[in-house]
Order: structure tokens, then C-alpha cells, then sequence
């Protein structure tokens, strides 16, 4: 902190000094007075503009920033004290401002926006550079400062069933909640009643406006399921293994007995992909635009439904596929296997990014929370795990179920759902980010068949549980995220705004060879191949010079932080030369060289870079 | 030290009888009842390889008595009898029926009569009958060419019979290795015949008796008729008995010990044995009655419950090889012998009998061990009525059936002994963990690795166990995991840092699938509480749980070690062999050379995944996502992560608010739309003329034009 104020006198002198002068012109009560000294200066207007503009970035370049922006309790009557200082209180009406200045915002809410690491510790940088880094942090500040105003519109509050005085929530059947709630909410309990055509697999659209679902023995129907308006309803006449929504409602991927297939939301068939062959699961990567198929021969395949071309087959090795989820956060999907392992895996890579061993029997089914962080495992062993995804895989809670749970789902909100022959058990966590504690289960529910599919719908209270007597739709209290962000998946959108999503997130898809274990890595700079090029480059330098000189500027001499403060230099160095005239600075230069790189080997190139300096002079 | 052995081989023993048999699911006696019939037959076969040795009998044929010997109304089997089952022989009626009788013969009469004259018959045309077509027929056989049929001559017949290349490779293989099997056989006879030791042949010897009642037991139970055979062989060894009074002191051998017995403690003892080997041959012995094998068939129907799975495969994965196998049971063996001295004096019935049979036993040891085994643990898990039995056991001493019960009582002291080692072991870990603790020492590091699951397993059964009831002091297991914990911690002091690091991984593994998690009693309430009704069943589950894949850790280990060895740098061999010294083929180069020219590749950065024994992280790079990845530093910055710090905040608007997003894609210069931007000249900068390459400096990015070019600018220019 103490630094910044003399970083300002160090480096750009001129700058500070121009909007300190600038800064008087812009008081709205100096406006006069100002101006006449702003003709006198010859700033362009666009300038000004500009300057308007940032101004709210200003108080910043003070060191003080920070509390000033952030409500810290403590911190809160200081800021107002310095607003008060470097300007006069008084106003036109001459009445007083007693909440001057921007809202206070919780420093929680300005945390959960900020991005840049901390935890790193960066090597001493010089004056540069560190001012380079101030401005990088002033900006996230100012940034998340931003976002966390916004906050304010997000208007619904998530909430839970709370029982009375330690009533158990779980005794609190679905017919209370129906009664309890009001008639728009009712609406969304509901059960269908389809014994004819076999266990049901199912599929909440992202917006969760739409439902589609596939019974075993062919029957295939979506519907708009809050309106319970049908959109289609089919019989594909063949065994359907799962079913998922594409990108949008308007397409419907259907895993039949043989192939793949896909159709629209009249029900008519788009496409047979016979590449996808006997597959069992499906998954879609909404912002890869991939559509993910795992196969009875074992084969993961990435089919890119933008562009129609399967991006990547990999076999598993692992026999028949049939347990797969998705991770939301980074796109990688998760294969459950019968040797009880998990792997991890993405299109770019041809074996699993990871594989963990996470039960003594075969896994039954995986789950995936929304943050990314949590993964639910189930197994033949009757045991429900969770598993920390962030780095260590370590599990965080394990619990013995009675039967074992063969269906797993996490909500938005983080609720687990179980489904355990013909029950399903949910549980819920302390908040968003926490794992669900698998103490006691939040809500219990017995259907009238076996679940064979679980999802909970998104930015909806509701599970919907598909099992051999139908579907169930079940009320959740505080499973869903209750505010939906209207550019990116809205509900309520219309067709034409449905189109317009659609022609904007294609310009945004993300390539699939992208997906990796941590996508924040992305971001970093890749050192190995860094470090290669100035090897290269370093190397490349050496071979032009003479061998007098080449003795000592091999890449093995000098280790390599030195060689990474030298490369600017020497870059410096060349541009110089090439600036001065053809003097005898060069040789001169070569001359001094060696010499003083028997007496101190590191130093050498500060150095000559000093003296390259002088030499100019 | 050979206590020490003994103990950990006993140990040992237990462990793999309770791998073997605590997840067995059918009902004993079945079981029991499988193994007779296999283990019957595995008998059978060494016998046949054993009587082959002495090469007069080689090629003795299976007796054929009996169809099958198993005889059932449902299903029909050849067993036994060394023949395969052929369909047709069983749709075929046993007589042919008398009423066809008629009509064959008429067919017979029609047959034999000839009513057309045919035109010659065969050999009448083959009958040479000139000189010159003898001569010709001559040649013709001679050389083996068709006479009649011309379709293939003999010499095509035969290679076409003869086996195909592969065919013949593999029997050969066959054969050779049968041979092989014969000569280790034949030497080891040999080696078993020249061994004096009198103490090897008294074990054999009592070895084989035991074997011998087992199989008189076996056969007691399958073949009643042929137990009284057996029987009747007893008496008659009674009566030589009693003829001979071979045993009755009289021998040369037994006088010298007389002379010896007033001073030799040992010698008393001999003669004394001889005289009670005497009494038992000369009791007399009664069939086994009807009540007896009641008796034996209640006490069976008594036991408890337990559950086994038949685990062969792992018996197999444990002991691939027999021979070591047995190694290591004689080795228990002695050890159990020296443990209780009074077994050794107590008189071995039925000696007699069994002395005809010859040969070494490995087969039948084996099966004997397993089935030792698996009747130890059922002794095991009724502990407290263990004492009954041996009360009982005198009772049928009393009722004269001394052999069967005898010998009854020798198994189950034997089973009494190694279940009280084992109790002792676990209560008292302290003592034999030190001993164990002396083993692992001059291991190495593979072994322990493959020991410790199954370490972990056993005591998980025992924690099964304990659950049962079976062992009546609850402590036991853990006293068992705490004693693991005492020897796991004096040997990772002693061991290798390295070693205990391993050793540490592996007991994460082991903890992070075994720990036990709270089981969900209070689930839903309407939901599933018949479930938990059945106690047993229940228990039975988790067995199963447990053991519902045994191999996992040990494949994922695997696993993960070859994945750790392919990630790891090779080194490179730059020797040239032959170069600076002879060469050729059968020389190697020098181990010094070799050393000189290995190229050893540098330790790679530690693994991500070294200290999560449970994950395989991947360490290769993902190519195509690092082609999107920034690869050079821009300017100012000079380390990587200063860099990286900067550009940490995204800047789509995706994550940022409008406002936001806009300010940070704001272009660094704004112009009006259809403002003319004239070239900057130097004299706007405020100089009078420069060098060209001044110029072209400044006009690419006049409004970066930092102080320092300025600065140099302007020197040049007042140069």
C-alpha cells in the first residue's frame, strides 16, 4: 500500500500531475474557473470525455481505495470523513448530502467477484512492472465492485422447508407441501401415469421450461411441462436407452436400441448418426455445443452438434459404459466403471484426464454439483460418497445406504438426490458451495415404480424422477436457483429471442479442445514452451555471434531467472544499435565483454545494458 | 527363531482359511460333500500318475464298475467312469426289442438271397490272372498305386491323415511335458525314499493315516458298503496282529530298547508306544453303526450357519505354485507338532492300512489342508461349544468306535491348537507382531505392497466376525487394528523413509474404501423398514459388501504403478557393443562400459498424484490446449506470473456487467467517425528533422512514444 504513492512519483510523473490538473476542471462548482484553465492547456475534448468516463476509477489512484469502496464495519465512517476532506461540504440548494458518495457494498459479495489469485507469491518486480499490477488489481477491484452493486437485482431469495421446533423435514410428505404452497406451485407436482411403455429416462431443457422423456419400450414425448402443453409425442417403435435436449427445446437427442438419433420438437427425425451405435447414455456440453455418447462397446464419443462432426472417439478400455454425468464447470465428463473407478475425461486427450478409485464394487451411478467441486458416488457396496473435486479427490462424507442408491442428481443449489430402488432421498447442504451433509435426508419421497431417471429441474423447485410407473414431478423446496440470468438461459423467452440466444451463444462456442481439468490453467502462461523459446532464441543469438564471444553466452552458463531478466535487455540491446549510428560502439562493446564475464557471470548483462546506455550518451 | 516361524506360519494358515471360507454362501454339508467328489477324483488321478511310475503297469485301464458314480434322477453324468456321455447311447434301448426280431431275420433271408446275377464282383477283376498282369498287378503294389479306386493314392491318404504342423507341435509339447512331469515325479520319489530321517517318516506316515480316515470318512458317507470293505481290512489287520505279535516288544529292535529302556527315557517311550500301537491293533472293531453317522450328520446340522464363498480362483491366485504350497504346510505342520507333544505321542490308529499306499501325496495334502481349513473355521466360529465336542468325544471312546473318533478328536485338537495360536496371537499382538516385524525387514518392497490388502481384508472379516457374535470378547478385532497400527509404526521407524512412505499410501487406500461409513438406519420413514427386518439376512449383505471386489485395490494399485513407470524419463544406452573391446555374438559389453555410456534421465518433477494413493492424475499435456495458451512474455514483465496476474480478470461480458464490460473493451484511441487523421511530421513533435528510421519509429505508435525515446530522440537530434 505504502508503495503506490511513490510509485506515482517514480513513474509517471506526468500522468499524475495531469489529472491532478484535471481534476480541479472537473468540480462542478469550480466549473468556471476551470475552464478558463482548460483553454490554456490544450487537451483535446475527446480527452475529457475519456476522463469523464473514468472518473469513478479516480479516488483509486489513492491508496485508500479499497476501504473506501468496501464496506468493512469498521472502515465505513472512515470513508465519508475523506470524501469530506479534499472538497467543501456544501451543494447548490446548500442543504447537506448525508449519504455522499456510492453506496457501501459488502465486502463478501465484492470477494465472490474477485478473480485474481493472491496466494502466489510473484518474485520482486520493478517499478514497471508493479505498477502494471496495481492497475490490474485496481481494475478487478473496480470491476467486481460493479457486479457486486448489481447484485441488488437479483431479486428472489433462495429459502428451505424448515421443520417446526426439530420436526423432521423428512416426514414432510409431498401432499403437505402441495398444500402448503400456493396454486401456481402446486401445479408443479404432478404425475404421469404411464405404466404402458417401461421405466422413463428424462430431460429438463437449460431454460427448464421444457420436459422430454423417453419410456424404455419407445415412447418418446416433450412438452412445455409448466403449461403441460405437449409439443410432441411419439413412439420411435425401438428400445430408448436415454433421451436429452440439445442446445435448445427445439432439438431432442434420442439414444435408440441401435443408433442415435435425432429429432425436432414436432417429432419429426432430423438425423440418424450411425457412427453413434448402441449407445447408453447421453450427455450435452452446452458450451462446447458437444453432445457426449457412451456406448455398451465402450467408446466415449463427442459428436459437435454445431457442425455435425464427431470431434473425438476414445475408447474407455473399461467394458460397457453405462454410468456418465457431466461436470458443469469445466465440460469433463465422468465415466463410472465396474472396477469402481471414476475416470475423467476430455475430447482432447486419448486417456482419462484422471481416474479415481472411489468404491470396493462396481460404480452405480456419479453426480456432479453445479460449482464443480463435489462429486456424489454410489456403488455396489451400498455406499454414497462424496468426493472433493478440487485437486485432491478425496472423499468428504461417505454414508451405507440400505439398498444402495442406483440414481444420483445434484440441484443448482447443491441438493443431492438419491434414488434407491423405488425411493429417493434428498439431502441438502448448509449453502451453495457446501457438499450436502448426509446426516439426515431433507425430503423423502416414494413413487410407484423403480426410478430410472433423476433430474432436478433448473430455476424450478422440482425433481423431476423418471421410474417404471411414469413420471413424477416433485416439489424441492430451495433446490433451484431462484434468479435466472434473461441473456443466457430465460424461461420465458420468445422464439425470436430463442433464435437470437442461439445465433450468439454459436459465436461464443467454446472449442472442444479446450476442456481440461482446470480451466482457469487456460489463463496461464504455458512456461514450458516459454522457457523452450528463449532457449531457442538465446541459442539462435549465440550462434550469430563470433566464438570469442560465445563462450560465455551459452544457454547452460547462467541459470535461467537470469536468463529471462537478460532477453529484454539484450532485445533492448538490438533495437538500439540498430537506432545508432555505425560506430565503433559495437566492438567496443565486444571488447568489454568478456572480461567482465570471467569476473561475474550473472551480472554481466545488466551490465552491458547499463553500458549500451551510456554509450548513447 | 523357528517358534517365531512357526507361529507366523500358523498365522498365515488362518488368514487363508478365512479368506477362503468366511464368504461362502451355501449350506456346509454340500459343500463339504463338492469337495469329496473333486477331491475323490484329483485322488484318483495322482494315484494313476503314481502307479504309471513303476513302468509294469503303465497303461492301466479305469475300471469301469458302475454307469456313473453319481446317480441322480435329474440330470446324468459320467463322472468317474473316464468316459464321455454319448447322446446316442442313451436314446439307444437297453435290450433291442423282441419284436423286430421277426422282421430282421426275414431281411436277413432276402438279403443272403441272390436274385440277379451281377455283372463281375471286384476281386474277381483284381484277381490277376496272366503273367503279364501279374506282372503289371505287381508293379502296381509296388508302388502303392490305386488299383480299384484311382480317387487318391495311399501316399495322399496318408499325409492327408497326418496331423497338421501346429498339431503336431502341440502334442509334442504335450507329451514333453508330461514327461517332464514324470521325471520330477520319479525324482522326487527317489529323493522321498532315500530321506532317513525317522521323524519325517513317522509325520508321513501319520500323514497319510489321517488322509486315509478322511477318505474312510468320505466313503463312509458315499459308499457304505465300501467302508465295511475297509473295515474288514482293519480286522484283518487285527488278525495279523494278533498272530504275529509284531508289535508286542518282541522284535530285534524292540529287545535292543529294552536293554536301553532302564536308562533312556526315549526308549522307554518307544516301547511304550509300541505296545499301545499293539493294543489299538489289537482292539476289536465294530462296523460303524447307523447311530454314529446320525451322530455325525446332527453334528453337522448343528452348526451354525456360515457363510462361505467358494473362492478358488484366489486360492489359486495365492498359491500358484503346489509345491510351495506344500512346503509351506509341512512347515505348519512341524510346527503345530512341536507346539503339542502329547499329540505326537497320542497313537495314531489305523496305521496299517494306509501303509500299503505309496507315493507322494501333494495333491491329497492340499486337499486336506483346505479341508482342514475350512473345518477349523467352523470350529472357530462356535468357540464356546467347543468344549463339548471333546466331552463327547470320550463318550464315543467309550463306545468303542476308537478309530473314527479318534481321529475326530485328533483333527479338532489340531483345529483347537491353531485356533487357540491364533487367539493367543491376537490377544498378545505385541509378541508376535515383534516377530513379524523381524520378517518384513529382509522383504522387499513388492511383497509388502501385495501383503498389505490382504492384510486389511482379514481384518475386516475379523471385524465381521466380531459383529457376528462369534467371538465372544468384542475387542478382539480391534486389539488386532491396533496391533496392525504397533507394527506398522516400530517398522516404518526402523524401515527406509521411502518404504514408509508407500507404506503410508497404501493404508490410506485401505482406510479411504474400508473405513465404515454410518449405515442409514433413520432413512425415509415410510419407506424402508422392512428392509432391516431380517438381522441375519442383513449380516449376510455386508459380508458380501465387503468382499464385493476383493481385487480392486490390488488392480488399481497396479495400475497406478504402471502408470507412474511410463511417465517416468527413460534413460538412454549409448553403449556400443563391440566398440573398443571384442565383440560378437554371446559378448556383452562391460558393466563399467555399460555404466559409462547410460545416460541417466533427470528425475522428472514429482507426480501431482504421489501422495493420493486412490487418484490417477494424468501428466501428459494437452497439446491443442496449449496452442491457445500465451507462450511469450510481453514486454515489462519478466516473470510469468506477474503477467498472469494482469490478465486473471475476465473481460467478456459474460462475467462483468455492461458497464464494465464496455470500459474494458474500450479501444485504447477513439476517433470520430470520418475524422481525418493526418500522418504525423516531426516538426509537430516539436523537432527540426531527424534520420529516416527515427521517423518510421514514431509514426507506427506516436501515442506510445515513451519517455525513454523521447528522451533518445532527442539526443540524437541535438547530436
Amino acid at each position: 500500500m505504502e508503495t503506490v504513492p511513490k510509485l506515482g512519483n517514480n513513474v509517471p510523473p506526468k500522468k499524475d500531475k495531469l489529472q491532478g490538473k484535471k481534476k480541479k476542471p472537473r468540480r462542478y462548482w469550480e466549473e468556471e474557473t476551470t475552464q478558463t484553465a482548460a483553454g490554456a492547456s490544450p487537451g483535446p475534448p475527446r480527452k475529457r470525455k475519456r476522463n469523464r468516463e473514468l472518473r469513478p476509477q479516480k479516488p483509486k489512484n489513492t491508496h485508500s481505495t479499497k476501504k473506501s469502496r468496501i464496506s468493512k464495519k469498521p472502515q465505513v465512517p472512515k470513508k465519508p470523513r475523506e470524501r469530506r476532506s479534499p472538497g467543501p461540504q456544501r451543494s447548490l440548494s446548500g442543504a447537506q448530502d448525508p449519504f455522499t458518495g456510492p453506496a457501501p457494498v459488502p465486502v463478501e459479495v465484492v470477494q465472490k467477484f474477485c478473480r485474481i489469485d493472491k496466494s502466489k507469491k510473484l518474485p520482486r518486480s520493478e517499478t514497471k512492472i508493479r505498477s502494471r499490477l496495481e492497475a490490474a488489481e485496481a481494475q478487478e477491484e473496480e470491476i467486481s465492485v460493479k457486479a457486486a452493486r448489481s447484485e441488488l437485482l437479483l431479486a428472489e431469495e433462495p429459502g428451505f422447508l424448515e421443520g417446526e421446533d426439530g420436526e423432521d423435514t423428512a416426514k414432510i410428505c409431498q401432499a403437505d407441501i402441495v398444500e402448503a404452497v400456493d396454486i401456481a406451485s402446486a401445479a408443479k407436482h404432478f404425475d404421469l401415469n404411464l405404466r404402458q411403455f417401461g421405466p422413463y429416462r428424462l430431460n429438463y431443457s437449460r431454460t427448464g421450461r421444457h420436459l422430454a422423456f423417453g419410456g424404455r419400450r419407445g415412447h418418446v414425448a416433450a412438452l412445455d411441462w409448466v403449461t403441460k402443453k405437449l409439443m410432441c409425442e411419439i413412439n420411435v417403435m425401438e428400445a430408448v436407452r436415454d433421451i436429452r435436449f440439445l442446445h435448445s427445446e427445439a432439438l431432442l437427442a434420442v439414444a435408440q436400441n441401435r443408433w442415435l438419433h435425432i429429432y425436432d420438437n414436432q417429432g419429426i427425425e432430423l438425423h440418424c448418426i450411425r457412427r453413434c451405435d448402441r449407445i447408453t447414455q447421453l450427455e450435452f456440453l452446452p458450451f462446447h455445443f458437444l453432445l457426449a455418447t457412451a456406448s455398451e462397446t465402450g467408446f466415449l464419443t463427442y459428436l459437435d452438434v454445431s457442425v455435425g462432426k464427431i470431434v473425438a472417439a476414445l475408447n474407455a478400455r473399461a467394458g460397457r459404459l453405462n454410468i456418465m454425468t457431466q461436470n458443469p464447470y469445466n465440460a469433463v465428463i465422468h465415466l463410472g466403471h465396474s472396477n469402481g473407478t471414476v475416470s475423467l475425461w476430455s475430447p482432447a486427450m486419448k486417456e482419462p484426464l484422471a481416474k479415481i478409485l472411489c468404491h470396493r464394487g462396481g460404480v452405480r451411478a456419479v453426480a456432479v454439483d453445479s460449482t464443480g467441486t463435489h462429486m456424489a458416488t454410489s456403488g455396489l457396496d451400498h455406499q454414497l460418497k462424496i468426493f472433493d473435486l478440487r485437486g485432491t479427490f478425496q472423499p468428504l462424507s461417505a454414508r451405507t445406504l440400505p439398498q444402495g442408491a442406483g440414481h444420483l442428481a445434484f440441484s443448482q443449489r447443491g441438493l443431492l438426490a438419491a434414488g434407491m430402488g423405488d425411493v429417493v432421498n434428498i439431502w441438502a447442504g448448509q449453502g451453495k458451495a457446501s457438499p450436502p451433509s448426509l446426516e439426515q435426508p431433507y425430503l423423502t419421497h416414494r413413487l410407484s415404480g423403480h426410478v430410472h431417471g433423476l433430474q432436478f429441474c433448473p430455476f424450478e423447485d422440482v425433481l423431476g424422477v423418471g421410474h417404471s410407473g411414469g413420471i413424477t414431478s416433485m416439489l424441492v423446496p430451495g433446490a433451484a436457483e431462484p434468479n435466472f440470468d434473461g441473456l443466457e438461459s430465460n424461461p420465458y423467452r420468445s422464439r425470436k429471442q430463442r433464435q437470437e440466444w442461439e445465433v450468439k451463444a454459436l459465436l461464443e462456442k467454446v472449442p472442444a479442445e479446450l476442456i481440461c481439468l482446470d480451466p482457469r490453467a487456460l489463463a496461464e502462461v504455458d512456461v514450458i514452451s516459454l522457457e523452450q523459446e528463449e532457449k531457442e532464441r538465446l541459442e539462435r543469438l549465440v550462434r550469430s555471434r563470433p566464438p570469442r564471444a560465445r563462450a560465455f553466452l551459452t544457454p547452460t552458463s547462467c541459470p535461467h531467472h537470469v536468463l529471462r531478466s537478460a532477453v529484454p535487455c539484450l532485445g533492448s540491446l538490438f533495437q538500439v544499435s540498430l537506432l545508432s549510428p555505425p560506430s565503433g560502439l559495437r566492438s567496443r562493446h565486444q571488447a568489454s565483454l568478456p572480461a567482465k564475464a570471467k569476473a561475474e557471470g550473472p551480472q554481466l548483462y545488466s551490465k552491458s545494458g547499463e553500458e549500451e546506455e551510456e554509450g548513447h550518451g | 527363531m523357528s517358534s517365531s516361524r512357526a507361529a507366523e506360519s500358523l498365522l498365515a494358515l488362518n488368514q487363508q482359511e478365512e479368506l477362503e471360507d468366511l464368504p461362502r454362501e451355501y449350506p456346509l454339508s454340500t459343500s463339504e460333500d463338492e469337495g469329496d467328489s473333486d477331491g475323490e477324483r484329483k485322488h484318483q488321478k495322482l494315484l494313476e500318475a503314481i502307479s504309471s511310475l513303476d513302468g509294469k503297469n503303465r497303461w492301466k485301464l479305469a475300471e469301469r464298475s458302475e454307469a456313473s458314480l453319481k446317480v441322480s434322477e435329474f440330470s446324468v453324468s459320467s463322472e468317474g467312469s473316464g468316459e464321455k456321455l454319448v447322446l446316442s447311447d442313451l436314446l439307444e434301448p437297453v435290450k433291442t426289442s423282441s419284436s423286430l426280431a421277426a422282421v430282421k431275420k426275414q431281411l436277413n433271408r432276402v438279403k443272403s438271397k441272390k436274385t440277379v446275377e451281377l455283372p463281375l464282383h471286384r476281386e474277381e477283376i483284381e484277381r490277376a490272372r496272366t503273367p503279364l498282369e501279374q506282372e503289371i498287378f505287381n508293379l502296381l503294389h509296388k508302388n502303392k498305386q490305386p488299383v480299384t479306386d484311382p480317387l487318391l493314392t495311399p501316399m495322399e491318404k496318408a499325409s492327408l491323415k497326418a496331423m497338421s504342423l501346429e498339431e503336431v507341435k502341440m502334442r509334442r509339447a504335450e507329451l514333453q511335458r508330461a514327461r517332464a512331469l514324470q521325471s520330477y515325479y520319479e525324482a522326487r520319489a527317489r529323493r522321498e525314499k532315500k530321506i532317513k530321517s525317522k521323524k519325517y517318516h513317522k509325520l508321513l506316515k501319520k500323514g497319510k493315516a489321517k488322509q486315509a480316515l478322511k477318505e474312510f470318512e468320505k466313503l463312509r458317507k458315499v459308499n457304505p458298503a465300501a467302508a465295511l470293505e475297509e473295515l474288514e481290512k482293519l480286522e484283518k489287520a487285527r488278525m495279523m496282529e494278533r498272530m504275529s505279535l509284531k508289535h508286542q516288544n518282541s522284535g530285534k529292535w524292540a529287545k535292543s530298547k529294552a536293554v536301553m529302556a532302564k536308562y533312556d527315557l526315549e526308549a522307554r517311550q518307544a516301547m511304550q508306544e509300541q505296545l499301545a500301537r499293539n493294543k489299538e491293533l489289537m482292539q476289536k472293531i465294530q462296523a460303524a453303526s447307523e447311530s454314529a453317522e446320525e451322530e455325525g450328520g446332527a453334528e453337522e446340522e448343528g452348526e451354525p450357519f456360515v457363510p462361505d464363498v467358494v473362492n478358488e480362483v484366489q486360492v489359486k491366485a495365492d498359491t500358484p505354485n503346489p509345491w510351495m504350497f506344500r512346503n509351506h504346510s509341512g512347515d505348519t505342520k512341524e510346527a503345530e507338532v512341536q507346539g503339542d507333544p502329547e499329540e505326537l505321542a497320542e497313537p495314531a490308529a489305523q496305521e496299517a492300512p494306509e501303509s500299503e499306499e505309496e507315493g507322494p501325496v501333494v495333491a491329497e495334502e492340499i486337499l486336506l489342508k483346505e479341508f482342514k481349513e475350512r473345518r477349523s473355521l467352523r470350529q472357530k466360529s462356535r468357540l464356546n461349544q467347543i468344549a463339548k465336542p471333546v466331552g463327547s468325544q470320550e463318550a464315543k471312546d467309550l463306545s468303542s468306535q476308537e478309530v473314527l473318533s479318534e481321529l475326530r478328536a485328533l483333527s479338532q485338537k489340531l483345529n483347537r491348537e491353531s485356533h487357540q495360536s491364533r487367539k493367543q496371537e491376537l490377544s498378545s499382538t505385541r509378541t508376535v507382531l515383534a516377530v513379524q516385524r523381524e520378517e518384513p525387514a529382509g522383504e522387499e518392497e513388492e511383497p509388502l505392497l501385495l501383503q498389505r490388502p490382504e492384510r486389511a481384508r482379514t481384518l475386516d472379516e475379523l471385524e465381521e466376525l466380531g459383529k457376528k457374535g462369534c467371538f465372544q470378547n468384542k475387542e478382539l478385532p480391534r486389539v488386532a487394528v491396533e496391533g496392525q497400527q504397533l507394527e506398522r509404526n516400530p517398522s516404518n521407524h526402523l524401515g527406509v523413509p521411502k518404504e514408509k512412505k508407500r507404506k503410508e499410501q497404501m493404508i490410506d487406500l485401505q482406510n479411504l474404501l474400508t473405513t465404515k461409513s454410518p449405515s442409514m438406519k433413520s432413512l425415509a420413514v415410510p419407506t424402508t423398514v422392512e428392509e432391516l427386518e431380517d438381522e441375519e439376512r442383513d449380516q449376510r449383505q455386508m459380508i458380501k459388501e465387503a468382499f464385493a471386489g476383493d481385487d480392486v485395490i490390488r488392480d488399481f494399485l497396479k495400475e497406478k504403478r504402471e502408470a507412474v513407470e511410463a511417465s517416468k524419463p527413460k534413460d538412454v544406452d549409448l553403449t556400443l557393443p563391440g566398440w573398443g573391446e571384442w565383440g560378437g555374438v554371446g559378448l556383452k559389453p562391460s558393466a563399467k562400459k555399460r555404466r559409462r555410456f547410460l545416460v541417466k534421465a533427470p528425475e522428472g518433477p514429482p507426480r501431482k498424484d504421489k501422495n493420493l494413493p486412490n487418484v490417477i492424475l494424468n501428466e501428459k499435456r494437452n497439446i491443442h490446449a496449449v496452442a491457445h495458451q500465451v507462450r511469450m512474455l510481453p514486454y515489462p514483465f519478466t516473470h510469468h506470473q506477474q503477467f498472469e496476474r494482469t490478465i486473471q480478470t475476465p473481460i467478456g461480458s459474460t462475467w462483468n456487467t455492461q458497464r464494465s464490460f464496455q470500459k474494458l473493451t474500450m479501444p485504447k484511441v477513439v476517433t470520430k467517425p470520418g475524422h481525418i487523421i493526418k500522418p504525423i511530421k516531426a516538426e509537430d513533435v516539436g523537432y527540426r528533422s531527424s534520420s529516416r528510421s527515427d521517423l518510421s519509429v514514431v509514426q507506427r505508435n506516436p501515442k506510445r512514444l515513451s519517455i525513454r525515446h523521447k528522451k533518445q530522440l532527442k539526443k540524437i537530434s541535438v547530436d
